[in-house]
């Protein structure tokens, strides 16, 4: 079903076109406000919110992106409004951050503390349970934007540029934020398994 | 990220503010050859980049929660206010 006859059959009131685009994107919806919302319950009626927004703005499609990144888009730009009068956002830090912290290196750069060997267990002990809440907790302790990057990239799956037009940022800025989310993750992987 | 220029051999601390860039095929083509040729001499930045990776692909599984059917129902119900109004 291309984005053009989706668009046809929502203003021809056609419910299916509208049912299929709500269990297509609702839940990953919710999660990408979630980046931006102090709850789900928040992120929920955004979501509502943005659904109705999309469905008046529907004239206002013009193909230049797909539905799905233009639906995101107006949910991203109105879950961050409501973040921020939430006072939960804070400004999008650009300044330094290393991926790995700095005491791990010796005064020449090299590794003083190398990486404990996990990479070939990791799936395997996330299978066993426990490690998917670590996942997720990990991914709700990143700063917004960050968050953000991670969700619509590494969990949605969408290309750069798809995340560049959802977000309304760079490409060079979309690889910072990701880096240092993707950083932070495995660094928390690191720990977690270091636990054991 | 830009280099130095003059800085021919890479250092770890370099190297792992490198592996996104790389992933996402970022780097010029000189750095891409600087930062295989630190991973090929570096066991400690070779397990980084596979932990990286395995990160990606551990995010990758994550699930969004299922929708609820009260949600469903409540988004069809706006639909047709929507159709109504």
């Amino acid at each position: 079903m291309s984005d053009d006859d989706l668009v046809r059959r929502l203003r021809a009131g056609d419910e299916s076109a509208f049912v299929e685009l709500v269990d297509a994107h609702q839940s990953s919806m919710v999660r990408l406000a979630q980046a931006f919302v102090p709850s789900r319950a928040l992120a929920e009626e955004v979501t509502q919110d943005t659904w109705l927004a999309v469905l008046k703005g529907l004239d206002r499609f013009e193909g230049r992106s797909s539905l799905k990144t233009w639906i995101f888009r107006i949910l991203a730009n109105r879950a961050r409004s409501t973040g921020a009068r939430e006072q939960r956002t804070t400004p999008v830090d650009l300044s330094d951050e290393a991926a790995v912290d700095r005491r791990r290196f010796d005064a020449g750069g090299a590794w003083s503390d190398p990486p404990a060997h996990w990479a070939d267990e990791v799936v395997a002990r996330l299978s066993s349970g426990p490690l998917v809440s670590k996942v997720r907790a990990a991914i709700s302790e990143l700063p917004e934007s960050q968050r953000a990057v991670v969700t619509l990239r590494d969990l949605e799956g969408l290309s750069s540029k798809e995340v560049c037009d959802v977000l309304e940022i760079s490409e060079a800025n979309q690889r910072v934020l990701l880096h240092r989310g993707r950083s932070r993750v495995r660094a928390r992987f690191a720990e977690e398994l270091a636990k054991r | 990220m830009k280099l130095p220029a003059l800085r021919r051999d890479m250092v770890c601390r370099q190297a792992v503010e490198l592996v996104t860039d790389y992933l996402e095929g970022a780097l010029s083509r000189r750095d891409t050859r600087r930062f295989e040729a630190h991973l090929r001499a570096c066991d400690g930045c070779e397990e980084y980049l596979r932990q990286v990776k395995m990160t990606i692909s551990v995010l990758g599984r994550v699930e969004p929660e299922d929708l609820a059917p009260e949600t469903r129902q409540g988004l069809i119900e706006l639909y047709r206010q929507f159709l109504e109004a």
